[in-house]
């Protein structure tokens, strides 16, 4: 190839790396139940601002119709099993006789606030809500620890996120959880699989093009657990991340490993800012 | 026999063979990202079976790339460079070295390199998420290759 040819492949390349707001987010404000505003553009927390001036929440990447389906609670078929999860938060299980609500007598909005801050460092262990909420059913209930991406789990992760809805996310990166931290990062470079795909080729260098049918979202997790269309489930992080892992042709990570512990925190770290949607509903 | 004649019988057997033979993905020779050589060793692409792996399978080209002549298949992707005019931009060699390994022309591509066997960060078994073993297939045959090369020569503009 001369060196003609090159440069115009180099400028051509350019042009379409530098340009992917060409197709990118719409314009539209998403506003739940005609009151709560949500933040679904902001700029890039600090550590972002290498690659991005400006985070978009994935809702502004999807159809009208899926939009839709968010802006009002009656219509979002995810609150079916946030619903199911309040039942859930006042029925007994284990040996200690102990439902949530025997302890958390206020209800599940206490806990308002905290899915903004999860994953976090608890006790040297970088702890999901998951991990939490197998580890008090574990010690108060004595109870049965939930499958990670089970209905029961995912639907109650939901309705603790719900409590956090409308409010930035605001992870830690730093201290006890910078180690963590830069692991996830590491992964989120990383060229899995036969096609050598990096969750950075799609989310960060080509967001807001389309490949094949599907339109390339930033890959933000503030609306997880999300109701998957397409699955018609709630769909938890890890999940979705096996999911991506999985279609690059490679040997992908397991639900709850350390590994996708690492990965939730720093993806979640690059949604830092933009409200919580908990629970979303995606294509 | 003495050796220089053995010599010679072997260098010209070894060359009449070789014409004749697939070149394995890791005996692949890039120049400046293109390859001269078929990879099946001189049998022509079939023009209308690269048309098809362009949609399917693990060719699925149309996935990031928009073809016109293709606009009768839906969803056409928008990552990569449209391929209309390929073959006015690229020559023959250009375009196999592209589709067999991109990255050897453009450093850092996101193009999945189609007929490479090594250097994978764990490699799965195709898309079960599982562990691959044993040997490693490339994502095209050698055919396969020749095929869409064959179909990306007769996308001309000029």
């Amino acid at each position: 190839m001369n060196a003609a040819k090159k440069l115009a492949s180099a400028i051509a390349l350019a042009a379409v790396v530098a340009t992917p707001a060409l197709a990118g987010p719409d314009d539209d404000n998403l506003m739940i139940n005609e009151e709560l505003n949500m933040v679904t553009e902001t700029a890039a927390p600090a550590h972002l601002q290498d690659a991005f001036d400006t985070i978009y929440s994935g809702w502004r990447f999807r159809t009208d119709e899926t939009q839709a389906l968010q802006i009002d609670d009656f219509e979002n078929p995810a609150m079916i099993f946030v619903d199911q999860a309040l039942e859930y938060f006042e029925t007994v299980d284990g040996t200690e006789g102990k439902s949530c609500s025997s302890c958390h007598e206020d209800g599940p909005e206490q806990f308002a606030g905290l899915s903004a801050t999860m994953p976090k460092v608890i006790g040297g262990k970088l702890t999901t809500m998951e991990d939490l909420l197998n580890a008090h059913r574990a010690k108060a209930m004595g109870a049965e620890p939930w499958k990670w991406s089970g209905p029961e789990m995912q639907a109650m992760v939901a309705l603790i996120g719900l409590q956090s809805r409308g409010m930035p996310m605001n992870v830690a990166i730093d201290g006890e959880a910078a180690p963590f931290w830069e692991k996830g990062k590491e992964m989120y470079y990383t060229r899995y699989g036969q096609l050598e795909l990096s969750c950075a080729n799609c989310h960060e260098d080509s967001y807001g093009m389309m490949i094949r049918a599907d339109h390339l979202s930033q890959g933000q997790i503030n609306g997880f657990p999300t109701y998957r269309l397409k699955q018609a489930k709630l769909i938890s992080k890890h999940n979705r991340f096996r999911g991506c892992i999985r279609d690059t042709r490679a040997h992908t990570f397991a639900e709850g490993s350390d590994e996708f512990r690492a990965l939730e925190l720093y993806v979640a770290s690059r949604s830092n800012g933009l409200s919580v949607e908990t629970p979303a509903v995606r294509q | 026999m003495n050796r220089t004649l053995m010599t010679m019988a072997v260098l010209v057997f070894g060359a009449g063979t070789a014409a004749a033979e697939m070149i394995a993905p890791m005996d692949v020779v890039y120049d400046d990202g293109a390859v001269a050589t078929s990879l099946t060793g001189g049998a022509p692409g079939d023009v209308d079976s690269g048309r098809k792996i362009m949609n399917k399978g693990a060719g699925n080209c149309i996935a990031c790339h928009a073809v016109t002549d293709l606009k009768d298949l839906p969803f056409h992707g928008e990552i990569g460079p449209t391929l209309d005019g390929a073959a006015d931009r690229w020559t023959e060699a250009e375009l196999r070295g592209i589709v067999a390994n991109a990255k050897m022309m453009f450093e850092g591509t996101m193009m999945p390199s189609f007929y490479k066997t090594d250097g994978f960060v764990r490699l799965g078994n195709a898309y079960t998420g599982k562990a691959h073993e044993g040997d490693v297939a490339p994502l095209l045959t050698a055919q396969e290759i020749e095929d869409v090369v064959a179909y990306l020569m007769t996308l001309k503009e000029e």
